[in-house]
This record gives structure tokens, C-alpha cells and sequence, in this order.
């Protein structure tokens, strides 16, 4: 029999849930995005995303039902997003989904949001099996991970500072392109020159694998403020295209590295960030010359949504993972803890 | 008529079970443990004790705010799963009204305050008069003084009851020309089997709403919306 997984995303911005079966296949898959909201606020208020998520919870899950023509009575297990993220938005989820496994009886399991992120992947690539390097780049997150069997980790390396995506949106925002600043910086990029302004790629010392990416946004807030000063006329494509280089380049060179020297010969990109074009172009390029599998998800995917929690989520619930009703958002969960 | 009901807008965490004229049972903390870790399994325990099958409940009863933002979110949120779960309306009790049913069949007039911060509360002011319950003063969110003066208005003996009347004891002492009281401390904060026996009357009047439109009631803006809005009124 098939195990059908309800699943509840919550963590930012993005109302979500999906029906997903044993862990790889969509049923339905609803995202009610609230980003027309936030950007009159140039980025994620807490509060409003909270309260948005109480007033569209019920009817996102209601569709996600719908949507995959199934009923409660048909369904497994409740899969909820219970960390990392906003603690406000986590709550509205994970009180949901408590609630309706109470009600019902159905167990609930809670889900890692990196874990999701990463388990997307398994959706869009029915033959990949762990273990693998995962790179997980998005607004809140930049971690390069060994996924070395479904649910296990081991973090080989992390942002120092800026997640990459946080980067965008300080850039995007520094030469007027507002929010949300990943897919305008990678649209102007393409009318850009990416080698017009040397922009640094940083390395931090004590681990090859961590990333970091303040003194690249910092360098782009200095080159700005210079042509400012100079009273020169700034190309913004040009700006955005060389930032955007100095980022791919940074997260190609460390995700690669990686790969060989770890001995791996598969590779997965995962989050909202790796929707970028240029990304996906530059790990597909890369993989090829290196005779490594890539794997990455559709950009549908690789936002916040709901049925890569139900991925995730059914392979902790097939290990026997089941979470209390004592459950509790974790806004700083880390990668492999329960 | 049963109401399962609960309450999680202040520090008390509360859930309560109502069949026809009585109160099965009743849960309520004050304590430091946070509503999302203690609200369900409240229900759980209670739900275990007093036998009660999910499905026989007629309506989930919430207090609706005002209240702590988050805390009425995790009421609110939770009483919308298992409206969706089980397929029940909401009775979406005001906050301020479950307070007064802590007093319910008193004489003369009750104004449950919380302490909203900054010399601020959320209060109301009620009467359990001869035809029933009566509303004199809305729920809203005003300044401490501002209440004393209508209660001063109104100028008949007032008993005050919630977190705020314990905040602002001495000023309500000193400032107030009528008779007051205060509640006593196992009548003073929030109840669930309060709130259900408000909820009750209300769902009797068809005051009651699907789970899916269900809203907690604020009655306060997020900050970041009262910072913009003053930034648009200002240009």
C-alpha cells in the first residue's frame, strides 16, 4: 500500500501544503505566496506573515486535499515544518497540524526545513538515492552537506555571515531593484558583463568548505558609494552580473572541491536560490567537465513548498520518526537533530 | 451540546469541556512553559480523562483576541485543525467576554483588563444584568486612565478581574470615584470553561463561524503596518 503523506509548510513567507506518495510522488502541491504583501516592505515581516498564514491555513490544506482527490481518512501521516524559520509563521503550522493528528489520530512527523529542501531532490529525481553532497543555497540558508542516508547529515560547510541569498537582496536592494532580490538580480544579470568589476571571492581560512558573503556585498554597497563619489554613471547590469559571478563562482569552487575530495560522484543543488539560472548553468557546466551526476529540482521545487516536506517527511516516518503532541517550533533547528 | 473550548491569549493556558449544563472538565496553567508546548497536550490529557470522543463535540470555542499575538495565534491555529479535522464551526469568543463569564451573575458592572504594555490595556466593560449579559463598552485597546474615566462615568460599584487589573491595582484604587473590588485570584485570569459557557450562548444566537474564515481579532496593527501607515499620512 501506498503511504500518503499530508504535508504543511510555514516557515517564511509561503503558505504551503501537498499530498505526496511514498516520498517521491505530488499529489497536489498548493504554495499561497505572500509576497505581494512583504515587498511593500522591501522583505518578510514576521508579524503580517503570521497573520496571513492563520487566515489561509485551513483553505491551502483544504485545496492540497482536493487537489490530489483524497480525503483526511486516506491520509498516513501529517508531516509539518517545524524549524528552522520564522518562530511566528513556524507556530501557525505546527499548531495546525498537531490539531488536525489529535483529531484524527493520524501521526504527525515533524520535518526539518533544509531536510525538505534537500528532499525535493527525490521528487524530481526518482533514481537518486543517498548518499551524496548537497549544496542548500536560499535567503536563510547556505550549507553544503553530505546527505549520507535519508535523514542523516553531516554539515561540511556553512555561511560565516550572509546566507547567499541574503546577499542578493542587500545588492538588489542597493541598486534599486527591491524585493525579492534573487530572481531581478539574476533577470538584469543577463544583460550584464560578468567580468566588468572584479568583486572579491571570499575564502574563510579555517574551513575550505564555509562560505562567507558580507565582504562581497560590501564591496558592491563600496563600489557603488565610489562611482557615487566620482559622479559616475553605474551599469547597473554590470553590477549585477559581476556580483552574480563572484557568487557562482564561489559556490561552484566550494561544492566542487568537495565532491572530489570527499570521493562522491553525484551532486545536488536544493532551496529557493538554486532556481538562479546562472547557477543551475554554471553546476551543470561544471559537473560535466568533472564526470559528476548533477541533480537540482525544478524551480517550483525549490521554493518554500509543501511537497518537499511530504519527502522528507515520509522518509522519517517509514524510520519510525514520530513526533509528540508537545512538538514545538525551532527557529534555529540545526540539520540532523530531532 | 458539547464545546470543547480553550484559551491561550494571556500567560494562562486553558482548555475546557462543556456538555449541556456542565463542565466535564477544565485544565488550566499559569505557568512559564509556552502555549505551543503545553496547548495540545492539554487537550490530549483531558481529552484521555474525561473519555471524550472528538467527533461527538457540536463546536471548538477560542478566545479570539485580544490577547498575546502569538498566543492567540496558537489558540486560533489550533482551533482551525481541528474544526478542518473533524468538520466543526468556531465560536469565536472575545477575549474580554470569557474574562467577564469568570464573574458571570455578579452584581453590578465587571471590567476585565490585560495588561497591553506601556500604560495600555484591553479591557471592556459588562453587566450580567436582568435579561442576561450585556456588553456597555466593546472590547477595545486604550489607555489605563482613559478606562478608569469611563468606569467613573458609568459611577456604580465595578469589579476589576485579569492580568491588567493586577498591573494597574494602585492606579485603579486612587483614581477611581465609585465603589471598586477586585476578583478573587481563582476568578481573577482567563478560563476555558469560561469561555464555553459564553461560547454556549453565543451558539445558541448562531454566533458561530466555519473554521476555514475563523481570524484571531488583534485589535492592534503589527508594527511595521502602524510604521508605514504613519509614513504615508505624514507625506
Amino acid at each position: 500500500m501506498a503511504v500518503k503523506i499530508l504535508a504543511l509548510e510555514s516557515s517564511c513567507d509561503e503558505t504551503a501544503a501537498a499530498v505526496v506518495e511514498d516520498g517521491r510522488e505530488v499529489l497536489s502541491n498548493i504554495i499561497s505566496s505572500q509576497i505581494d504583501i512583504h515587498t511593500l516592505y522591501g522583505g518578510v515581516v514576521p508579524e503580517i506573515a503570521s497573520r496571513k498564514h492563520v487566515e489561509r491555513v485551513n483553505q491551502v490544506i483544504r485545496e492540497a486535499l482536493q487537489a490530489a482527490n483524497c480525503s483526511l481518512s486516506d491520509i498516513d501521516a501529517i508531516a509539518v515544518t517545524y524549524g528552522p524559520g520564522l518562530v511566528g509563521p513556524l507556530l501557525v503550522g505546527v499548531s495546525c497540524a498537531k490539531a488536525i493528528s489529535l483529531s484524527t489520530g493520524i501521526p504527525l512527523v515533524g520535518v526539518h526545513h533544509i531536510e525538505g529542501h534537500i528532499s525535493a531532490n527525490y521528487i524530481e529525481h526518482k533514481d537518486l538515492e543517498p548518499p551524496f553532497i548537497c549544496l542548500v543555497v536560499s535567503g536563510g540558508h547556505t550549507h553544503l552537506v553530505v546527505v549520507k542516508d535519508y535523514g542523516e547529515y553531516e554539515i561540511l560547510g556553512r555561511t560565516r555571515d550572509d546566507a547567499a541569498g541574503e546577499a542578493y537582496d542587500k545588492v538588489a536592494r542597493a541598486i534599486g531593484l527591491g524585493y525579492p532580490g534573487g530572481p531581478k538580480v539574476d533577470a538584469l544579470a543577463k544583460t550584464g558583463n560578468p567580468n566588468a568589476i572584479p568583486f572579491p571571492r571570499a575564502h574563510v581560512e579555517d574551513n575550505g568548505y564555509d562560505f562567507s558573503f558580507s565582504g562581497l556585498k560590501s564591496a558592491v554597497l563600496n563600489y557603488l558609494h565610489g562611482c557615487e563619489q566620482r559622479k559616475e554613471e553605474v551599469n547597473r547590469a554590470d553590477v549585477a552580473a559581476s556580483f552574480q559571478q563572484s557568487v557562482v563562482d564561489v559556490l561552484v569552487e566550494h561544492a566542487i572541491q568537495a565532491v572530489k575530495e570527499k570521493g562522491f560522484d553525484k551532486f545536488a543543488i536544493a532551496g529557493g536560490v538554486a532556481s538562479n539560472s546562472a547557477i543551475r548553468t554554471a553546476f551543470e557546466k561544471r559537473c560535466a567537465e568533472e564526470n559528476i551526476s548533477f541533480y537540482r529540482p525544478s524551480p517550483i521545487l525549490c521554493t518554500d513548498n509543501g511537497a518537499m516536506i511530504g519527502a522528507a517527511g515520509y522518509y522519517e516516518f517509514i524510520k519510525g520518526n514520530v513526533s509528540a503532541m508537545d512538538l514545538n517550533a525551532v527557529p534555529n533547528l540545526k540539520l540532523g537533530e530531532r | 451540546m458539547k464545546i470543547l473550548a480553550m484559551d491561550s491569549s494571556g500567560q494562562v493556558a486553558s482548555v475546557a469541556v462543556l456538555e449541556n449544563d456542565s463542565i466535564v472538565g477544565e485544565y488550566t496553567i499559569n505557568y512559564k512553559l509556552t502555549h505551543s508546548q503545553t496547548l495540545l497536550p492539554m487537550i490530549e490529557n483531558l481529552k484521555k480523562i474525561i473519555e471524550l470522543d472528538l467527533t461527538t463535540v457540536d463546536a471548538i470555542a477560542v478566545a479570539k483576541g485580544p490577547g498575546s499575538f502569538t498566543g492567540l495565534r496558537i489558540g486560533s491555529a489550533t482551533a482551525k485543525g481541528m474544526g478542518l479535522a473533524l468538520d466543526k464551526p468556531i465560536i469565536a469568543v472575545p477575549t474580554l467576554e470569557g474574562i467577564a463569564y469568570q464573574l458571570a451573575g455578579f452584581k453590578g458592572l465587571i471590567c476585565p483588563m490585560m495588561d497591553a504594555r506601556r500604560n495600555q490595556v484591553y479591557t471592556g466593560i459588562y453587566r450580567f444584568g436582568e435579561s442576561g449579559f450585556e456588553v456597555l463598552l466593546d472590547q477595545t485597546a486604550c489607555g489605563i486612565e482613559e478606562i478608569i474615566d469611563r468606569v467613573n462615568e458609568l459611577g456604580e460599584q465595578t469589579t476589576f478581574l485579569g492580568d491588567g487589573a493586577i498591573a494597574f491595582e494602585e492606579i485603579i484604587k486612587a483614581k477611581c470615584t465609585a465603589q471598586v473590588s477586585f476578583a478573587p485570584i481563582h476568578h481573577r485570569l482567563q478560563s476555558a470553561a469560561s469561555v464555553a459557557v459564553r461560547a454556549k450562548e453565543m451558539f445558541e444566537k448562531g454566533l458561530f463561524e466555519s473554521a476555514d474564515m475563523h481570524r484571531p481579532e488583534y485589535l492592534r496593527k503589527s508594527q511595521a503596518e502602524r510604521e508605514r501607515e504613519e509614513k504615508l499620512n505624514a507625506n
